[in-house]
């Protein structure tokens, strides 16, 4: 790791104007992405400002029935919080399907939403990749891109978002607050983070100075019959090849409101809009999971090692809806 | 340098830190404090596990000067059934993930204690945790062992859990 | 006082000694409360008042020369002291040639002579060193070192080298060949027959300890700190190519944070760590990171594998063919003998075993828990189950009817045989009689379930071992040796062998290990430690008693004068008649009254040898020794693995719900410890089965996922109960009966999980690992 000069923060003023003040300057959450990246010399900040101690550790409840959530709240408080365990049980599931108990006691929510890709190349400063140095190329598209896109990916890249929480949140119409020396303003979850293109190192609508200080949910009545589905290679411990977030409500057989978004298939949590206009007002048929599934997946593309995923991802939205439908007719 | 007070196993050390140095290295290296082990220096094994006022984390990827102040526990400090327990279900081998792995059991066993869920928890909302095989598996998965003492680790466990009061296994 | 050793190599065939209270015992590991309280320091962890830190850079071309190397920036680095390369590096002599007579010769990992060449010959090998006052300084350094390649044509994709492969040279794993009959022949005329191809891919032992060494130059006189399965390797190998005397060199590794065959040889990071020694003049650690561990020591080979099987109506084997090729590298490394259970498992009339490799510029491979069987178990015991469904007979039946009399392809004889009974026994504890043949036909809910099973096989290897025991007037006994406590709970069997063969209680006796200045001992490999120490620490112990009776006979007033070895038994601390019952008057002495006596404070005997002549001899014999022994018999641990997958019907995630196994490996002589080596072997077969796999970009040969969150080891929520139990019946052919436990049981599991994900789902995955595209 290359030497930095490290900024304690007490609180949001003080960060966000050490972020601002120093060009080249990352933010410390848990740490466990950034510790990790800059041992392995791809993020290389000159300074580190460390918010771990800022005291934006609250959940609270809003007054329409939906949740704030601060910044810095840690992944495994987050999981256990009564409210999201009730009333929002895709979240809960979420996170506590991502990583392990001791960095689940690490990560903060910032932190998590801005984690960067797992792809090999990405880590391993002697290959080619767009994403951290562009221009170079990408080695994943004709190498190992078992983790890679199926969907919005492009020629100069093929990454996923490795986030679990994220793709809950992408589901439950999340907004993102962020702060910066400009001032608060607000972005929707599912317009965080970016597709590729051609600038696939440009991976947020974030600036490098901005922070993010909180995540709102808003009330939702599919948001208690919801699920998070995470298909991996290992019982535990093991990124998603492919997840679903699923919240839906079913209303004398018909569908009355439905939010999907899928994971480990796109630079982004991928909100699963055409299966949602599917199912919108359909039965809450097998056949119709099906339909919305395939409508969802239409545009999908794979290349030799991620293929399955269009097949897989297909399942496991069928499967997470069979599965809700099951459980909404039982509560 | 930065000058930061570790306090670990209830002693204050006063230590001058380059801010780069990982928790886990601090401990190894500057404390002379070795039982917590470095298997991956990713936050992929578990092997550094310790207990900062309590909750269990990777030190590998905490970075010292993060932890100035806070309670931090390692294996040296640790005097607690469970450890009994591991040598008589044979829960270890070559003992290189034990630290950690005892370490991070303390910690899941606190967190069950106070109710928090898991991956595999049937009904979200049940305040109350039952430590069965497969909870305290998936609880447990972050902590890798390659000699394979799986089962005994989860016997330890399970053991000391089921005697303490309140909790059910 | 110290007697002068006497050169003795443990005897082939010692006699069968019976148990006595405590081998066989679950006693609980002697190092376990060092292990629980962090107190067990590994070689990473010794404190030196001023140690430096040192910090590999790796190539990242597959083959080429060095052109320029810019260690500026790196040397400017604060706290940097050295940046090693070809350039400044010492002289380190190369790597002896090969010799049976001295094993020793077989440490090194590679050829390569690091830092004294310019050539690059994977990707990933060492090129420079950095050693720097602390450790982020030298891993910071080592990031700035800039290296430039004439980048030279490389062979780095296995699958395409396929059709350049050459016969397999013998090697340290022993890739032997067989032949009986016309196997292809026999294979056209079978009424019913397979034939199939399997792959495995590359893995790696990946123990959680990385490898780490420390070292301290003294003058000419060095101390390592070595995570090392082979001390007295590493100490002869360091001698020679540090061109210093051995008797110098102390080499300690108490204890190692597993192995699995990743620190049998001597790499780069050890040798290298002595080298930045011996330039900074400082005691160096060099703790690889695991990356490192990844890039610079060897793991299992490749695989491409045909197995063919012809078989009669009645299912008994007229065919048996099994292939293979592997990769090796073209500075080193050894043929996957993937064929080797499949020359004495299964009575076929004709027989066709060949072993090819392939050179590629790549990290040579090196032996991985169960060499050859635990990928060649792979392929073999897919294709019998791929016959007992076409034959429609049930695979624990096919496999019981083709249990051999004698080994197939030589006639030699078995010294244990009971694969019929480990199956029969299997089959009770896990209920496979309920199991209904029909592929889909088992489920639970959305899971469909499958039940599989495979035979586990391997061959313990033996090797001289020289201990020295003493056992002192207040009644305490010391065992010394050099051997090695990677986790297999060594110490602690020795401890119970020594207990019962001097009838001491068991915490009356100390075992001292892992440190040269011990009596050497053999690697820690082929499952032959136990045995191995076994048969000397028997010895040595009958040779104290022998002299403590000696001393007695002398004395008028002692109950054991006049009396001969034959009639006495070790009990009590002491000798005493085997022909009254214990602790009957006069019956005997014990060895504190003994000695008090003849005015003694201890007794000690040595076994083994204290000079290098005696050394190379006593190795020579005992290699013919046991090189006859073996041409006598087939003398191997076996098992039978039973279990049950759950496939998820909509994903193809596979896990594995339920496992028994059952082993027949002679004499257990800790039943706890023993079963948890069996379990991890099973743990680990799992890992190999559903997940492991190195994955080297065939384009560059570079290794893409050189960390553990990418390699999937199995974590806790993989592994299930694992039923094991064994025969516990001694070997007659083997020290104290004792056969050997440590690979016996990954061999075969893969084929087992295969087998029952085969009968969960119709599918018939060939490839490993089995990961959930394969079955959508
Ligand atoms: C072995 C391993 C396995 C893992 N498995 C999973 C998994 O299965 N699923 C999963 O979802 N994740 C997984 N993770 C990733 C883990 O969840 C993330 O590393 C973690 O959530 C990041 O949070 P942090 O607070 O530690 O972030 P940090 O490492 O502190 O920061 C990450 C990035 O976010 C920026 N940042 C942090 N906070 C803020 C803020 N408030 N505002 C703006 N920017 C900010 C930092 O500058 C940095 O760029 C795994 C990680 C590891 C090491
Ligand atoms: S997929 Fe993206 S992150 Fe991966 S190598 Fe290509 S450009 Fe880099
Ligand atoms: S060393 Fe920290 S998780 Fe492996
Ligand atoms: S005991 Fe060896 S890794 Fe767990």
């Amino acid at each position: 790791m290359r030497p930095f000069e490290y900024v304690s923060a007490p609180d949001v003023a003080t960060a966000v104007r050490a972020i601002s003040d120093a060009p080249g300057a990352k933010l410390l959450g848990g740490g466990t992405n950034l510790v990790d990246l800059m041992r392995q010399d791809v993020e290389r900040p000159t300074t580190v400002v460390d918010i771990s101690g800022v005291p934006l550790t609250g959940v609270d409840e809003l007054p329409d029935g939906g949740l704030r959530i601060g910044a810095l709240v840690r992944n495994s408080r987050l999981a256990a919080h009564p409210v999201v365990r009730a009333r929002f049980p895709v979240l809960a599931q979420a996170l506590l399907s991502g990583a392990s108990g001791q960095l689940r006691n690490m990560a903060t929510v910032g932190g998590n939403l801005l984690q960067r890709t797992r792809c090999l190349y990405f880590v391993d400063a002697s290959a080619a990749c767009n994403k951290r140095e562009p221009g170079s190329g990408c080695d994943a598209v004709g190498g190992f891109h078992r983790g890679g896109a199926v969907l919005g990916a492009s020629e100069h890249c093929i990454a996923t978002h490795p986030s679990d929480m994220a793709v809950a949140l992408a589901a439950l119409d999340a907004v993102v607050e962020v702060e910066s020396v400009r001032g608060t303003r607000r972005v929707p979850l599912v317009e965080l983070h970016r597709l590729p293109g051609d600038t696939p190192h440009r991976e947020t609508e974030l600036e490098p100075d901005e922070l993010i200080t909180a995540v709102e949910v808003p009330a939702s009545t599919a948001a208690a019959t919801s699920r998070y589905r995470k298909v991996r290679d290992r019982a535990s411990f093991a990124f998603a090849l492919v997840s679903v977030a699923a919240a839906i409500d079913v209303q004398d057989g018909a569908v009355a409101a439905v939010r999907i978004a899928l994971g480990g298939v796109a630079a982004k949590p991928w909100r699963a809009y055409e299966a949602e206009r599917v199912l919108t007002g359909a039965r809450a048929t097998e056949a119709v999971f099906r339909e919305a599934a395939e409508a969802e997946l239409a545009g999908a593309v794979g290349l030799p090692g991620n293929e399955f995923k269009i097949e897989l991802a297909r399942r496991t939205i069928v499967a997470t809806l069979r599965q809700l439908r099951v459980e909404g007719g039982a509560a | 340098m930065i000058e930061v007070e570790l306090r670990v196993n209830g002693t204050a050390h006063r230590v001058e830190l380059d801010p780069r140095v990982s928790l886990l290295d601090a401990l190894r290296e500057q404390l002379g404090l070795t039982g917590t082990k470095k298997g991956c220096n990713q936050g992929a094994c578990g092997a550094c596990t310790v207990l900062v006022d309590g909750d269990r984390i990777a030190a590998c990827l905490a970075l010292a000067v993060q932890y100035g102040g806070r309670e931090i526990t390692t294996i040296e400090g640790v005097a607690h059934p469970l450890q009994r327990a591991f040598v008589r279900t044979d829960g270890l081998q070559c003992g290189y993930c034990t630290p950690g792995q005892i370490c991070s059991a303390l910690g899941m066993l606190a967190e069950a204690d106070a109710g928090m869920p898991s991956a595999v928890t049937e009904h979200l909302a049940e305040p109350r945790v039952t430590l069965s095989s497969a909870e305290v598996r998936e609880r447990m998965s972050g902590n890798l062992c390659r000699c394979g003492a799986y089962n005994g680790i989860t016997d330890a466990i399970r053991e000391v859990a089921g005697a303490r009061p309140g909790v059910s296994s | 006082m110290t007697q002068a050793p006497e050169r003795v190599s443990p005897p082939v065939e010692p006699p069968v000694v019976d148990s006595g209270p405590v081998v066989g015992r679950p006693v609980d590991r002697v190092d376990g409360t060092a292990k629980t309280s962090g107190q067990a320091r590994y070689s990473a962890e010794f404190p030196y008042p001023d140690i430096t830190h040192a910090a590999l850079v790796h190539a990242d071309v597959a083959r080429g020369r060095i052109t320029t190397i810019d260690s500026a920036d790196a040397e400017a680095v604060d706290g940097v002291l050295a940046v090693i390369t070809h350039r400044n590096a010492p002289k380190m002599a190369e790597a002896p040639k090969v010799s049976l007579l001295d094993l020793s010769t077989m440490a090194a990992g590679t050829r390569v002579n690091y830092l004294n060449t310019d050539e690059v010959h994977w990707n990933g090998q060492p090129v420079a060193v950095v050693v720097a006052e602390t450790l982020d300084a030298a891993h910071a350094a080592a990031r700035l070192v800039r290296v430039q390649y004439e980048a030279l044509p490389a062979v780095t994709d296995f699958a395409a080298a396929q059709g350049d492969t050459k016969p397999a040279k013998g090697g340290m794993m022993g890739a032997g060949e067989a032949k009986k009959g016309d196997a292809e022949a026999a294979l056209a005329t079978a009424p019913v027959s397979v034939d199939a191809t399997y792959t495995t891919p590359p893995q790696n032992h990946n123990a959680i300890e990385p490898h780490a060494t420390t070292a301290f130059w003294d003058g000419d006189e060095l101390t390592v700190h070595d995570a090392t399965q082979s001390i007295d390797w590493v100490r002869k190998h360091l001698a020679i190519r540090f061109k210093v005397p051995a008797a110098g060199i102390r080499v300690v590794a108490t204890y190692v944070g597993g192995g699995f065959g990743g620190k049998g040889s001597v790499w780069a990071g050890t040798l290298l760590a002595v080298l930045a020694a011996r330039v900074t003049k400082r005691p160096v650690r060099m703790a690889l990171t695991r990356e490192a561990v990844f890039r610079t020591v060897g793991g299992r080979a490749p695989t491409v594998q045909r197995v063919a099987l012809g078989a009669g109506h009645d299912g008994l084997l007229t065919a048996l063919v099994h292939t293979g090729v592997s990769a090796v590298g073209r500075t080193g490394g050894n043929a996957e003998p993937v064929g080797s259970q499949s020359q004495h498992l299964y009575a076929a009339r004709s027989v066709l075993i060949q072993h090819r490799t392939t050179e590629l510029d790549m990290l040579p491979n090196t032996f991985m828990r169960a060499p050859g069987e635990a990928v060649g178990s792979f392929a073999l015991e897919s294709a019998v189950d791929e016959l007992a469904v076409e034959l429609a007979i049930d695979p624990v039946e096919l496999r019981t009817r083709n249990e051999p009399e004698r080994s197939p392809t030589d006639g030699k004889r078995f010294s244990r045989q009971n694969l019929a009974r480990v199956y029969a026994d299997g089959a009770e504890r896990f209920g496979w009689a309920a199991r209904d043949p029909k592929p889909r036909s088992m489920r639970d809910g959305r899971r469909l379930l499958g039940w599989g099973v495979a035979t586990a096989f391997h061959m313990p290897i033996q090797l001289p071992a020289d201990v020295s025991v003493r056992l002192s007037a207040d009644g305490t006994v010391l065992v010394r040796s050099s051997f090695h406590e990677i986790g297999v709970g060594a110490a602690t069997a020795q401890a119970q062998i020594t207990a019962d063969a001097l009838g001491v209680p068991l915490d009356a006796v100390t075992v001292e290990h892992g440190d040269s200045d011990q009596p050497p001992a053999p690697m820690a490999g082929g499952s032959g430690q136990t045995a191995s120490l076994a048969a000397a620490v028997l010895q040595a112990c009958d040779r104290i008693k022998r002299e403590a009776l000696a001393l007695a006979g002398k004395a008028p007033g002692s109950p054991l004068h006049g009396l001969r070895p034959a009639d006495l038994r070790a009990t009590g601390g002491g000798l005493f008649r085997a022909d009254v019952p214990a602790g009957a008057e006069h019956a005997g002495e014990t060895y504190a009254d003994i000695l008090a006596r003849a005015g003694r404070d201890h007794l000690e005997a040595r076994t083994g040898s204290d000079n290098r002549f005696r050394s190379a001899v006593g190795q020579a014999r005992f290699m013919a020794g046991f090189l006859n022994d073996r041409r006598k018999w087939v003398r191997a641990a076996i098992g039978a693995h039973f279990c049950e997958v759950a496939v998820d019907e909509d994903t193809g995630e596979v896990r594995v719900t339920r496992w028994v196994g059952v082993f027949d490996v002679g004499r257990v002589v800790n039943a706890k410890t023993a079963a948890s080596q069996l379990r991890g072997g099973v743990v680990m077969g799992i890992g190999a089965a559903l997940g492991e796999e190195t994955l080297l970009d065939p384009r560059t040969g570079r290794i893409m996922n050189p960390g553990l969150g990418e390699y999937h080891l199995p974590v806790h929520a993989d592994v299930p109960r694992i039923d094991v139990s064994y025969l516990d019946e001694p070997d007659p052919t083997a020290p104290l009966g004792i056969l050997g436990i440590g690979e016996v049981s990954i061999v075969g599991v893969a084929a087992a999980v295969a087998n029952a994900v085969h009968h969960a789902t119709g599918v018939r995955v060939r490839d490993l690992p089995v990961t959930l595209d394969r079955l959508l």
